[in-house]
């Protein structure tokens, strides 16, 4: 009876108890959806790349490799020779081995010389491969395939023409050997969305003419001889190598870290992955701390809303103190109907982020390249509902203690 | 002779804060099954000694005894429980939790009271017939209180301090707020019932021509010497 007494007084209050409760629900809604993208982000993050058992560079750190070999963000220190390339390519541990050349850019986007092998061996989203949107991949000299947000950002279409700029932020470009869309990468929310690929060779062959970072005045080489000329490169910017057994990555790891002709450096993917997330982590623990402090305010104005219905129900806590009602029952009652709000709260909270997710998770993934799961809440989850059920318990023992004192000194006095 | 259903003696109680309004009763004593009107102004010191009697607030010095037992001597748990087992209670006006249904604010005492429960039988049953003998329609139970006029609310008042007899009727000037013709109406059911459960009623009110009803009218000023210290 208590419980529906409770129920009752809430519902015959429904606007401000409303306005409270919808409070509630929108920080619960809001605590659980940042949890859930910083999660989601985390997962997408960490499946940027999968598959690949090691990435070899020149020696530089770990997230430095990691970030321009796979995030495409600043550069390489230095370059890894053919011939180290190829003495890792022929050691019995590797299976396979990707190269990438890294330095020429198209608009603002990267421009990744590579082996026609890296549509499949580049992995991401635990195994997912590379698909193509539309046309296929490198087959020419002069091809090119493109992420899908180059294509969305540059509104290019297969068959239309690119022109690589030499360097990155470069007005020097590579117009005399312009390359041809050949496809476009189907959307992955990883950096490959956002960089030109083309062949090993293709990048050999508009630097025919180059030396030292600048054009040979006056020597232009014509495009059939090229095509006829050995371009096999004699430096590539990093690898991806994939082992034939798991147990010999950390063998090929310290070969590789020892090779004595130059200093080089190979990563695991997964441990570099999480050394990086460990820097930019602390946003996402600011995140944390401001969706929190939002459930504190909101907790702050049930407390303010009981505290300034007290004063109206004075003559209502009259009533059950005449009716035999401890002072502590009324406490109870006032903490109970906080619960009720915050318990009514969260429920709210979870149907308003499950339907937001419902209705925004392809859009998020399309745009973000973030999937964010839809599952049954989480043990994690069912603690923050918890603890904000329990925090609106403590909040609201501070107007409960002073309708417990006012109703020990109102006796049956108050006439209202 | 029983004890008397309720006795006052020696009492003096100070209400903490409040420009310290203080109050005296030598002595003061009401039977079983009587009916003794209380006539006072306000600020007589008529609801200080009604809270006293209900137990509410606890004298300074002296006994209030109802039927039998002394507030004084109980713990505030225990005062609290004996009010909800022992003495309805009818106030004034809103009288209900309006967002409560009717039967739920009848049966409300009996929350706190497990004796009286079992006195009641079964409550819901008794609670619906009070309300019929109290001339309320039989749809009026499941209604929230709110909906009710004045006049039927009150008449709810009566059925919630009536459910499983107790043995003290306390009633704060229960008809002010009616008009005249309902009043005479209400008194007569609440001495009717009060009767039928052998309850014993003190009521308060500064309306003398209410007393002929009573066995006995008391001016609260004979009883009780009331003090308001200057500001």
């Amino acid at each position: 009876m208590i419980l529906r007494l409770a129920v009752g007084s809430l519902l015959a209050r429904a606007l401000t108890v409303g306005m409270t409760v919808l409070a509630i629900a929108l920080s619960v809604a809001l605590f659980l959806g940042v949890e859930k993208v910083r999660t989601g982000a985390r997962a997408s993050f960490a499946d940027t790349i999968s598959g690949t058992d090691l990435i070899v560079g020149a020696r530089s750190g770990s997230v430095q490799l990691l970030l321009y070999a796979v995030f495409r963000i600043g550069n390489a220190t230095n370059n890894v020779t053919w011939e180290s390339y190829e003495d890792i390519a022929v050691r019995p541990e590797v299976d396979w081995i990707v190269p990438i050349s890294l330095g020429d850019s198209h608009r603002q986007f990267r421009v990744m010389g590579t082996t026609p092998a890296f549509f499949d061996r580049y992995k991401f989203r635990g195994g997912r491969s590379l698909a193509f949107a539309e046309g296929h991949g490198l087959e020419d000299l002069y091809d090119a395939v493109i992420g899908a947000d180059v294509a969305a950002t540059l509104g290019y279409a297969v068959g239309d023409p690119i022109v690589v700029a030499h360097g990155l932020a470069s007005f020097t470009e590579h117009d005399d050997q312009p390359f041809r869309v050949a496809g476009i990468v189907a959307k992955t929310g990883t950096p490959v969305d956002r960089t030109v690929i083309v062949g090993m060779e293709a990048i050999e062959a508009i630097h025919v003419d180059w030396q030292s970072g600048a054009k040979i005045p006056g020597q232009t080489t014509p495009v059939e001889v090229i095509r006829q000329m050995d371009l096999t490169p004699s430096a590539i910017t990093a690898a991806l190598v994939g082992v034939k057994s798991r147990l010999q990555v950390f063998q090929l790891q310290r070969w590789i870290n020892d090779y004595p002709e130059e200093p080089l450096l190979a990563v695991l993917p997964g441990v570099a992955l999480q050394e990086l997330w460990q820097i930019v982590g602390v946003a996402e623990t600011g995140l944390i701390g401001v969706s929190a402090m939002v459930v504190v305010t909101a907790l702050l104005g049930m407390m303010a809303m009981i505290f300034s219905s007290l004063n109206e129900r004075r003559r209502e806590m009259a009533i059950w103190r005449a009716m035999g009602a401890r002072p502590m029952t009324i406490l109870g009652l006032l903490v109970l109907e906080a619960v009720l709000m915050a318990a009514i709260g969260a429920a709210l909270g979870f149907v308003l982020l499950y339907a937001g997710l419902l209705i925004l998770r392809p859009f998020i993934d399309a745009a973000f390249g973030i999937w964010l799961p839809i599952d049954w809440p989480s043990a994690r989850e069912a603690w923050v509902v918890a603890g904000v059920i329990g925090a609106a318990a403590l909040a609201s023992l501070l107007p409960a203690l002073r309708a417990y004192r006012l109703s020990l000194a109102d006796g049956m006095m108050v006439r209202t | 002779m029983t004890s008397p259903a309720l006795a006052l003696r020696d009492v003096s109680f100070t209400w903490p804060g409040r420009g310290g309004f203080s109050l005296t009763c030598p002595g003061f004593a009401l039977d079983q099954g009587e009916s003794v009107l209380l006539l006072g102004e306000s600020g007589s010191g008529k609801s200080t000694l009604l809270s006293l009697v209900c137990g509410i607030v606890t004298a300074d010095r002296g006994q209030v005894i109802v039927g039998g037992t002394d507030l004084t001597m109980l713990r505030p748990g225990a005062r609290d429980r004996f009010r909800a087992e022992r003495i309805g209670v009818i106030f004034q006006q809103f009288n209900l939790l309006p967002y409560a249904r009717v039967s739920d604010n009848i049966l409300l005492p009996l929350r706190f009271a497990p004796e009286r429960r079992k006195r009641a039988g079964n409550a819901p049953a008794a609670a619906a017939e009070l309300c019929a003998r109290l001339g309320l329609p039989a749809d009026v139970t499941a209604q929230p209180a709110g909906w009710l006029s004045v006049g039927q609310q009150q008449r709810v008042a009566v059925a919630r301090a009536l459910i499983g007899r107790p043995s003290l009727i306390v009633a704060d000037e229960p008809t002010s707020a009616l008009d005249a013709a309902t009043q005479d109406s209400f008194l007569s059911l609440l001495f009717a019932e009060a009767a039928e459960a052998g309850s014993s009623l003190l009521m308060v009110s500064h309306d003398e021509r209410l007393g002929g009803r009573f066995d006995r009218v008391v001016r609260i000023g004979d009883i009780v010497t009331a003090v308001r210290a200057a500001a």
